[in-house]
């Protein structure tokens, strides 16, 4: 990542985010993916994953962490993750009724197994963790409109 | 017992906060003090003696759980808290930008 | 498939259409204004549909179990009597005031925002109706209370957000009280289906837990319905939000929030007794006189006609407090016409902005002759406000006189007839000075307005004028069903369980 020295923090910060921010990402999405299985699911998991992000921004600036996802895309992928937990809501129709779990419910313990709950974790975790980070976006825009004036 | 009482305790702290303090930035402080002692009372709520986490593992026996429900609703209650909190800051940031001050007694354009 | 498989469709149309138009709605030119259109007349037709199919049901009570979990297990969405009078009044109005604002929010930027978080409202508002657990009720409340907030600071002017934080702090605690008078019940009956609730709280002897609980119910959706000590972020919210906006809010959400809620939880749930409804009764009578009061002194248009909404709250819930028959028909009814003349005045209000820039009374003048259709209507609205008949105003508020003097309060009939007085006052103080009277000259040279608020605006005072309709014998069951699932009061969970356990 560039290192612009008048944006986002110290030498020592930028150094120890380059080293954690993917360990934080993958955390996030193991979190999200094991949410059958153990505490957690796609709400916690979700931020987890839009902490990580909050933490390129903080450390490097908002140009870097804009770069990797920008507010459009973010907004974009918010409704994506909504309109996903929707259609796998409505999948239930096809069993018989609203949010009924079809697929195969598999052997219990086992990552591939409860049917929709995985999927539904997946959608809820990327929205979430989007949308965390689209309100910190937000909330840099302001500042920096206030600092030009 | 006792920790019900502080739950509600921390609650009138939060209340006290809200109702109290002239400046915008503690009043979202103490909305949400409120609602941490919200979700901490219904989580206490759900304790049984004697029970351990409700987390089926694979080659465990478990006899005793605390109940789950007010777990899972309590997660439901903090995105709608995290929610709420982004809005308000935001709202009390421009209302910086519009009459300078964070100070409730100086932002009264609307009276009557 | 049976029949209870639209139950869940009020919820899922405008949540779909919310997150379709938050993607698309730049991309594709006026693809928001096509679709909140299509999803809005959608709900209005299921919403008849839905009351026409309640009238076919046996036992006149339709359940859907989601992902067919079985009650109380799992969460089932209940259509009854009262759900699908409130269904059709909020969908009714919400589709009108749709319409309005595909013309009104040009004067504002970023039309698709504003559809994405307005059918979100619906959305919430069609969740609380719907649903039959109590926390599920919780959650739809949270989503159309944070839509609203977002909404009234729409403009971001400084009015607007100063009266959006006072708004979302206000609301927020309020939602916490009720948040903690679930945990509480949730802690004595250990189940949140509200079927299960009130079963389980006729058996167990009712200690004063229930009585706690009901006190934080009330505060709260007081709160939400804007009962008097509790309306002071009413004043200054309604007036500062765009004027589709103010509709809304005033028109149904202090209905559904509120109102409805109480009513839901204190008839069927916990069941009423003698105390419980005298506070509210006087609660009613107190919300009133205060509101009518207020709003005497009033010069901004808008702020007026939301001091009024307090006040026509107030017959609602004191209709409602009575307990009997008549009276639980009387504030229905109420609920309806003030729902559609409310959202007219304020929609009309929003067309005298639209077109002459200014809310002050002192500053308007003679507008009823450059703005014929805006004119006529308003005065429809006001007529019926003020209950002069044969508008619908003036039926409701004669039957709630009637079951007052029937029951014998004689000293809140009394308030009754003063409210109506001094309403009459203040609307003709409006009339006189904003459409009649000499037109000022900076306002010689506006136009009506565009085309799609006139349809509203019209067909609004074409509901106005042939609501008294409804106490027609033929019409009269759209009211009578409802008023009987509230005076079954806890034998709702006997019907609701016996029907969702034996399909």
């Amino acid at each position: 990542m560039r290192d612009n020295p008048k944006a986002g923090m110290t030498l020592i910060v930028k150094t120890v985010t380059r080293l954690t921010v993917g360990l934080i990402l993958i955390f996030g999405i193991y979190i999200i993916l094991h949410g059958h299985l153990s505490p957690g699911g796609g709400f916690a998991g979700g931020v987890i994953v839009g902490l990580a992000f909050v933490h390129l921004m903080l450390a490097f600036g908002k140009d870097v962490a804009a770069a990797k996802i920008s507010k459009n895309l973010a907004s974009n992928l918010e409704s994506i993750g909504a309109l996903m937990f929707l259609s796998v809501a409505l999948l239930g129709f096809f069993g018989g009724s609203f949010f009924l779990n079809i697929l195969a419910k598999g052997t219990p313990f086992k990552l591939f197994s409860a049917g929709t709950i995985p999927l539904s974790n997946i959608c809820i975790g990327i929205k979430v963790g989007v949308g965390l980070f689209a309100i910190f976006l937000a909330l840099v825009v302001l500042e920096k409109s206030k600092e030009q004036e | 017992m006792t920790l019900y009482i502080l739950c509600l305790v921390l609650f009138c702290i939060g209340l006290y906060g809200v109702l109290r303090k002239r400046n915008l930035i503690k009043i979202i402080v103490g909305l949400g003090i409120i609602e941490y002692a919200m979700n901490l009372f219904f989580v206490l709520l759900g304790y049984r003696f004697h029970g351990r986490a409700p987390i089926a593992a694979q080659d465990q026996n478990i006899l005793n759980m605390v109940d789950p429900l007010p777990q899972a609703l309590v997660l439901t209650s903090i995105v709608i808290g995290l929610g709420v909190t982004a809005l308000v800051i935001s709202i009390a940031i421009r209302i910086y930008e519009k009459y300078g001050t964070f100070d409730i007694t100086k932002i009264k354009r609307l009276r009557g | 498939m049976n029949t209870a498989t639209i139950i869940p469709f009020f919820v899922i149309i405008p949540l779909g259409a919310a997150f379709l138009i938050s993607l698309l709605g730049r991309l594709i030119r006026r693809f928001s204004d096509i679709m909140i259109l299509f999803s809005s007349a959608l709900l209005f037709g299921l919403s008849i549909y839905a009351r026409v199919l309640l009238s076919q049901a046996s036992g006149k009570i339709l359940v859907y179990k989601i992902g067919g979990w079985v009650p109380p297990f799992g969460i089932c969405m209940v259509l009854d009597g009262l759900s699908a009078f409130m269904l059709v009044t909020v969908n009714v109005v919400a589709f009108f005031i749709t319409l309005y604002s595909l013309s009104y929010m040009e004067k504002y930027t970023d039309k698709p925002k504003f559809f994405t978080l307005f059918s979100l409202m619906v959305c919430g508002m069609n969740g609380i109706i719907v649903t039959g657990d109590l926390f599920n009720l919780f959650v739809f409340l949270e989503i159309a209370s944070i839509s609203s907030y977002a909404l009234v600071a729409f403009g971001t002017e400084a009015e607007e957000l100063e009266a959006s934080f006072k708004y979302a702090i206000m609301g927020s605690v309020a939602s916490s009280f009720i948040f903690l008078g679930i945990a509480f019940l949730y802690g004595f009956t250990s189940t949140l289906n509200m079927a299960d609730i009130a079963r389980v709280l006729s058996i167990k002897p009712n200690a004063w837990i229930v009585s706690f609980v009901s006190v934080l119910f009330l505060m709260g959706f007081g709160l939400k319905a804007a009962l008097v000590p509790f309306h002071a972020w009413l004043p200054d919210a309604h007036p500062s939000a765009p004027a589709s906006i103010s509709a809304m809010l005033s028109g149904i959400l202090i209905k559904t929030l509120g109102v409805y809620a109480l009513v839901r939880i204190f008839f069927n749930i916990i069941g009423a007794t003698h105390n419980y409804l005298s506070i509210l009764m006087f609660l009613g009578a107190f919300s009133m006189l205060v509101g009518v009061i207020l709003a005497l002194s009033q010069w901004d248009l808008k702020r007026l006609l939301a001091y009024h909404s307090i006040s026509q709250i107030g017959y609602v819930v004191l209709g409602i407090g009575l307990g009997t028959p008549l009276g639980i028909f009387a504030g229905l009814y109420h609920l309806f016409n003030h729902s559609i003349f409310k959202s007219l005045l304020f929609l009309n209000s929003g067309a005298v902005d639209y077109a002459a820039e200014t809310r002050d009374l002192k500053e308007t003048g003679g507008l009823a002759k450059v703005m014929p259709v805006t004119g006529w209507t308003s005065l429809i609205a006001s007529m019926s406000i003020a209950g002069i008949p044969p508008f619908n105003g003036f039926f409701s508020k004669l039957i709630i006189i009637i079951a007052c003097v029937q029951k014998g309060c004689l000293g809140y009939a009394l308030c009754a007839v003063i409210g109506s007085i001094l309403t009459l006052a203040s609307f003709m103080k409006v009339q006189k000075f904003v459409f009649f009277g000499q037109l000022k000259p900076g306002f010689q040279n506006i136009k009506e307005v565009p085309l799609t608020m006139k349809l509203s605006m019209i067909c609004l005072a074409a509901i106005c004028v042939i609501g008294g309709l409804m106490l027609l014998p033929s019409l009269k069951f759209f009211l009578d069903d409802a008023v009987s699932v509230v005076i079954q009061g806890t034998h709702y969970a006997a019907s609701v369980l016996g029907v969702a356990l034996n399909q």
